[in-house]
């Protein structure tokens, strides 16, 4: 019984709306409602890696690439064609969809850490891109994002942000828990440990990735437009290297395949260095040695390793 | 026309030829063993007709179709499945879970209703479900169905498998080594399962070392030795021609052969 409830998508849900219900009332200034909006934004894109690299196996070292894609529709199609920024961030997603199915087909054929090197080639040249065709993308500067209305209602604060940035992680949860649940999600948890017996049993392996990799460049380029609307800013940056790790670090720190996983590692990714800013020179090295220690003692990821505790607990 | 017939199939791998022109064909509810000692090319001839590697030469028909080198989820489509000799279990999924992907082909919901959990990718699951579990008593292996596969006995495992390659509804089925590494009552438990897979129209292809249940259920049996066409025919037959006791059985194999038709 127990068991159950832990495992439903109904309490994953309730338990993640509790939480972005609650922060605001504990939260002492909008700066905490701030740094809470990113984890919001980060546990969506990583939510997109949970689909790709939790379910189905396959990693992506490039995935920031597509956080850079939504990113910059959202900050060019207004500047340069006057389009609405929500329509924008509809185009950047089917973009980044777009993208993520073109380069999937050849990509995804490779396994292993020939797949992690490829997708690793892929996000370079993304971030590439942004960074030199300054006349679209303002260059290694990057370019400002206007300022959002919806329904003559300018969208601005931390407090509104707050509040868009988690009914999207909602969503995202949402949607990402209906697959894990469903034929697609046990086609993808089926190819994760053996290839050749889920072809065998019908399933077209290499559409069943191609599918996974194209939700999970949504998802991404979903939570860049995100981003770069909430901060008024893209740089380049965004789509670089240290963020696709990031996010893959984010899931394999909260759990690999667990949705909830993906909300408390980018909570661990974003909250701890600003909230070991008062060590100075030393927070990068205690972030990395708190990295270690945590692969070290809860190897299957925070959110397994505790729910399995609890279980043994209540049984 | 055969259920499955296979002709002058061969590859050679770097220069070594694994099988050269191997043919047989089977029957709906007929039981079709390969034997041969180890290195003979029985595997590498499931491989080959199960499309996960493509043949150099030869043919695969199912039923007058020709599916030569036709990949392993589109001959599932038409109706193969197998089991593998190195287990392919899904480690990560319950027992329940590795025969629900079984039933993956029977499963009718898109990728959207999937994505919005609609009342019909539910359905769907709850129907898959329970087929699995009806599945996981044929097999007698319904009170593990909870279980995580990886905490799982070889023996169960390979048990299970069995089940999922059933959930596909297969029309031929091959079965690599069910038997091995199992007890008595285990490989008694496949025996009788593997009759009444038969029995219900069933083309089964059987590699098996254990000779008892080789002697005991094959229709037909086929000796390769060095990847080739060594003897066919009925079981006694197979067990009495020389050729074969000289290359595989030898003379234990024979007293094993004795004792199993009493």
């Amino acid at each position: 019984m127990a068991g159950k409830l832990l495992s439903s998508r109904l309490a994953t849900l309730v338990l993640l709306a509790a939480i972005i219900a609650v922060v605001p009332l504990l939260a002492p200034s909008a700066f905490y409602l701030r740094v809470a909006a990113v984890v919001w934004v980060f546990a969506l894109a990583a939510l997109g890696l949970t689909i790709l690299m939790g379910y189905a196996g396959q990693v992506s070292l490039g995935h920031a690439g597509f956080l850079g894609i939504g990113g910059y529709a959202v900050a060019i199609g207004p500047a340069q064609f006057g389009l609405h920024p929500a329509l924008c961030l509809v185009i950047g997603a089917a973009l980044a969809g777009l993208l993520a199915y073109l380069v999937g087909r050849p990509i995804l054929k490779l396994k292993g850490y020939y797949l992690a090197i490829a997708t690793l080639g892929f996000g370079v040249i993304l971030a590439l891109i942004f960074h030199s065709e300054s006349q679209w993308t303002g260059g290694p500067d990057g370019m400002q994002v206007a300022r959002v209305t919806l329904f003559g209602w300018r969208l601005s604060g931390a407090v509104n942000w707050y509040w868009v940035t988690g009914g999207a992680l909602m969503i995202g949860a949402w949607i990402a828990l209906n697959i894990g649940a469903s034929p697609t999600g046990r086609a993808l948890k089926a190819l994760h440990d053996s290839e050749v017996a889920a072809a065998g049993s019908g399933i077209d392996v290499s559409a069943k990735k191609l599918a996974a990799f194209v939700i999970g460049a949504v998802y991404a380029a979903v939570a860049g437009g995100l981003l770069a609307a909430m901060n008024g800013l893209i740089t380049p940056d965004a789509a670089g290297f240290m963020h696709s790790i990031e996010l893959v670090a984010m899931v394999i720190i909260g759990g690999l395949g667990s949705v909830f996983g993906a909300v408390v590692g980018a909570a661990f990714l974003v909250v701890l260095p600003q909230a070991l800013t008062f060590m100075h020179d030393y927070e990068q090295a205690v972030l990395g040695f708190l990295i270690m220690a945590f692969m070290i003692f809860l190897p299957a990821g925070i959110v397994p390793t505790l729910r399995k505790w609890l279980l043994e607990r209540l049984s | 026309m055969s259920l499955l017939r296979v002709e002058g199939l061969g590859i050679s791998f770097g220069g070594l030829v694994a099988v050269d022109n191997v043919g047989f064909s089977v029957e709906a509810g007929q039981v079709f063993s390969i034997i041969g000692p180890n290195g003979a090319g029985k595997t590498t001839l499931f491989n080959l007709v199960t499309g996960i590697y493509k043949p150099l030469r030869g043919r695969v028909t199912m039923g007058g179709d020709d599916v030569t080198g036709l990949a392993p989820h589109l001959l599932a489509k038409r109706g193969m499945s197998r089991t593998f000799q190195n287990l392919q279990i899904f480690f990560r999924m319950t027992a329940l879970e590795n025969v629900m992907v079984g039933r993956h082909m029977a499963e009718r919901s898109s990728l959207l209703s999937d994505l919005l959990g609609l009342p019909a990718a539910d359905r769907q699951t709850r129907a898959t479900r329970e087929a699995a579990m009806g599945l996981l008593e044929r097999v007698g292996l319904s009170d593990v169905a909870n279980a995580t596969a990886g905490a799982l006995s070889y023996g169960v495992l390979k048990r299970l498998e069995i089940a999922r390659a059933l959930a596909a509804s297969p029309k031929v089925l091959l079965l690599d080594e069910p038997a091995a590494g199992c007890n008595a009552v285990e490989t008694e438990a496949i025996d009788h399962l593997i009759g009444e897979i038969a029995k219900s129209g069933v083309a089964v292809v059987l590699i098996e070392h254990d000779m008892k249940l080789v002697m005991k259920i094959s229709d037909r049996v086929l000796v390769l030795a060095q990847g080739r066409h060594l003897a066919e025919g009925p079981p006694r037959e197979v067990r009495d021609n020389p050729a074969v006791i000289a290359a595989y059985l030898g003379d234990h194999g024979t007293r094993e052969a004795d004792r199993a038709h009493g």
